[in-house]
């Protein structure tokens, strides 16, 4: 027998053997509500949603299968190009501006004491739990062009700032600065990730002679290169699902929606528009499909790359 | 620890998160008390005396059976949920302009029957109000507000440019922009007060009507959002907007009005003129009470008067549960005596406060007679006399854009246009071209 099915084997074996110990039980028990949750509130919808991108389902009347128009419509749709590049700017935007402002002030949190870095960590998480609509509409007053806070500020150290929430090329700007506000999720990941360096490491470096750069660059991101990787996952994905924060600024409410602006259309919110404001809910299933492809596609991509550059203690990857 | 517990914590918690999960907001009781029916609805709100007055006349009318008012706005996906899980409200309130793309799909109960059965009388409500719920001859609703659009010009403003009130004339649009001009301030590069705000994309309808064409057949099934007469209007329009610096510090000035309290920008000067709805009237009487201003038609270019009415209207949906007593509800919500006993209402309400009553504009023609004819009573204010009087005259040159069996798409479309063109990203033309393709294929589609 091929060795690799040998090990399979015992990995088999072990796992069918964990369940004669009650703890196991115990913790699929625990395990069951989110299994089911999964099955009825996302593995059912996604199967229907894949059925229903082959109709003209409008959630109101009796839909007829259409084959593969929905998927037809999607390429020779404007927007739909423009929402996929409008949502892929603001990934690239966004994902290395929360990672780099994340681990800076990570770094910094770890330099402090232990009592002000329950402070500090309290602060930074704050943002966090700020809904997205409120940020959404927090957006049009902090970045008005005319009175807004930030252009004052800007204004300070005399720089005319743009018209954030007009201007189609500063709106994806501006909102990617407020999402960077909120890094407090991915700025605990990255502490812990610190906190579990070996010290002796940078003692030893700091024997060598080691520049702190040089720290940085060969210890510190090295060995905290699991965690980086695991928020550049969660952020890629999170910024392609982005929706709350855009649709609260510029398409939620009747006088927002009368202002909308081309730059904030999101795919989810194009996907959004199409579902419940124009009721093409066969054709939304289809836009819904060709973000998870996309999702994926990036994902396992960055899995892929991963491989050179992540480190994983015990060497497991 | 006996292993006893773990297990049996996990499967209650398993347990309760199922039941949790599986606990909806389902449908309300086909039946309460005493056997009762309670109706539900969606998108409506008890938020002052015109709301309570009525809700309690109508609720009356439908005794033993009672309403379960939702309290809400009209949410789209909410309704789109209910009518596909097969529980909708019994009655539904939503913006006219939007009940055209339900009707369409059959969501949407037609009304013949309710307004045979119970006697209604249609010729008591306003014809722009019933044509923009009336999809292929069948009347979906009825109506109930009549937001008219007329010219609203803050006096103190315009006098303080050595101007008056007649100035201010959209039937002259070389003067307009003349006038635009000589209203606007500017501290530095930074806007102070706006000088006449065209306020597109929302009022391009006004423009388009101005420039004598409509923006969508009679029928709602052919956009005409490409007509040059659009454009030019759009191009004008535009151009009042570029006189005063452009749009980003227009919208950005704009957007920092404390439209609804005493700082509003009649009151602090920020804006000399523009074309708004009647329900401002009803804010300034309520915070700037002695705010000096004045209200006239808006107009073509030969002076003839022109006012675009929209305003909300009550459905109810082709599978309610209970459609006899809500076609009661909605006709008595909807009659010109509940109307009444709302106004007389909101007039002690002003009395009590010393402010004005301007009335309140229904699409109820019978109960406007009443209002404005014995309710209003402005002698001693003759600003808000004079501004009503100008909505009154504007409401005999009301038009409203048709129902469409794809309103949502074709209101997106033409919205979008101008947005693109308001932000440099488009010209007029390009614009409007797009929109047109975009509003005639939704409603191609919709139409098979």
């Amino acid at each position: 027998m091929h060795p690799l099915d040998m090990s399979r084997k015992s990995r088999v074996r072990r796992w069918a053997r964990g369940f004669r110990d009650r703890d196991t039980w115990a913790a699929y028990g625990f395990m069951t509500p989110w299994l089911i949750g999964f099955v009825v509130f996302l593995g059912g919808p996604m199967i229907i949603s894949l059925v229903l991108s082959f109709t003209d389902y409008d959630g109101l009347r009796e839909s007829s299968n259409v084959g593969f128009a929905n998927y037809e419509q999607l390429l020779s749709d404007p927007k739909i190009r423009r929402s996929l590049a409008n949502t892929v700017i603001y990934a690239i935007m966004i994902v290395p501006g929360t990672m780099i402002v994340a681990l800076g002030l990570a770094m910094m949190l770890s330099r402090v004491g232990r009592r002000s870095a329950g402070v500090f960590r309290t602060l930074f998480y704050l943002p966090e739990v700020t809904p997205k609509v409120a940020v959404g509409v927090l957006f049009l007053m902090l970045f008005n062009g005319q009175v807004g806070l930030v252009n004052g500020a800007l204004g300070l150290v005399g720089i005319d700032g743009p018209d954030w929430s007009t201007d189609p090329a500063w709106v994806k700007p501006g909102l990617a600065l407020m999402h960077i506000w909120s890094v407090g999720g991915t700025v605990i990941i990255y502490l812990a990730a610190l906190n579990n360096v070996p010290r002796d490491l940078y003692e030893a470096a700091e024997l060598d002679g080691v520049s702190g750069w040089q720290r940085f660059r060969h210890i510190t991101v090295p060995m905290i290169s699991h965690a980086l990787f695991f928020t550049l996952i969660v952020q890629t994905i999170n910024a392609l699902q982005t929706f709350d924060e855009a649709y609260a600024a510029f398409y939620g409410s009747s006088a927002s929606a009368t202002y909308s602006s081309d730059a904030a259309l999101f795919y989810l919110v194009y996907l959004f528009q199409q579902a419940f404001q124009f009721l093409h809910m066969g054709y939304a299933s289809a836009m819904a499909w060709l973000l998870f492809v996309v999702i994926m596609v990036i994902t396992v991509i960055q899995i892929k790359v991963s491989k050179r550059f992540v480190h994983y203690e015990g060497g497991d990857r | 620890m006996s292993m006893r517990f773990p297990r049996v914590a996990a499967l209650s918690a398993a347990t309760a998160l199922v039941l949790a999960g599986c606990g909806g907001v389902g449908g309300g009781d086909d039946e309460g008390a005493g056997g009762a029916v309670t109706l539900t609805t969606m998108g409506f709100g008890l938020g002052d005396e015109i709301a309570t007055v009525r809700a309690d006349l109508a609720n009356k009318a439908i005794e033993p059976a009672k309403v379960k008012v939702s309290e809400n706005a009209f949410d789209p996906q909410q309704f789109l949920s209910a009518v596909a899980s097969d529980n909708p409200p019994d009655l539904v309130y939503m913006g006219r302009e939007k009940l055209g793309t339900y009707a369409a799909r059959g969501t949407i109960e037609p009304l013949e029957n309710c307004v045979e059965k119970e006697g209604i009388d249609l010729d008591q409500f306003r014809d722009p109000a019933l044509a923009e719920i009336t999809l292929d001859g069948k009347l979906y609703g009825l109506p109930e507000f009549y937001n008219n659009r007329v010219m609203l010009i803050n006096d103190p403003s315009v006098q303080s440019a050595g101007l008056t009130p007649d100035d201010v004339d959209p039937s002259d649009r070389t003067k307009l922009a003349t006038v635009t001009d000589q209203l606007t301030k500017r501290n530095g590069d930074k806007l102070t007060r706006i000088g006449f705000d065209p306020k597109i994309p929302e009022f391009l309808p006004v423009w388009a009507k101005a420039n004598g064409v409509d923006m969508i057949s009679e029928d709602g099934r052919t956009a005409n959002l490409d007509d040059p007469k659009i454009i030019s209007a759009l191009e004008y329009t535009v151009g009042l907007i570029d006189k005063q610096g452009g749009w980003g510090s227009f919208k950005a000035f704009r957007d920092s009005f404390d439209l609804f309290g005493d700082k509003n920008p009649f009151a602090t000067d920020q804006l000399a003129a523009f074309p708004m709805e009647d329900w401002y009237l009803n804010v300034l009487a309520d915070v700037s009470p002695d705010a000096k201003f004045t209200v006239k038609p808006f107009t073509d270019e030969q002076g003839k008067a022109i006012d675009f009415v929209t305003g909300s209207a009550w459905a109810i949906p082709a599978a309610a549960k209970h459609k006899d007593q809500a076609c009661k509800w909605i006709k008595t919500m909807t009659d010109s005596q509940t109307w009444i006993a709302a106004a007389e209402a909101r007039v002690e309400k002003r009395k009590s406060e010393g402010k004005p009553f301007t009335g309140v504009y229904t699409g109820n023609e019978v109960a406007d007679e009443k209002i404005f004819g014995e309710l209003v009573q402005l002698g001693d204010t003759p600003v808000y006399d004079n501004a009503v009087k100008g909505v009154l005259e504007a409401q005999e040159s009301a038009f409203s854009l048709p129902a469409s069996p794809a309103s949502s798409e074709f209101e997106t479309a033409w919205k979008d246009a101008v947005n693109r063109v308001l932000s440099g990203q488009q010209s007029p033309a390009d614009a409007m071209k797009q929109a047109q393709e975009e509003a005639q294929s939704a409603l191609d589609n919709a139409a098979k």
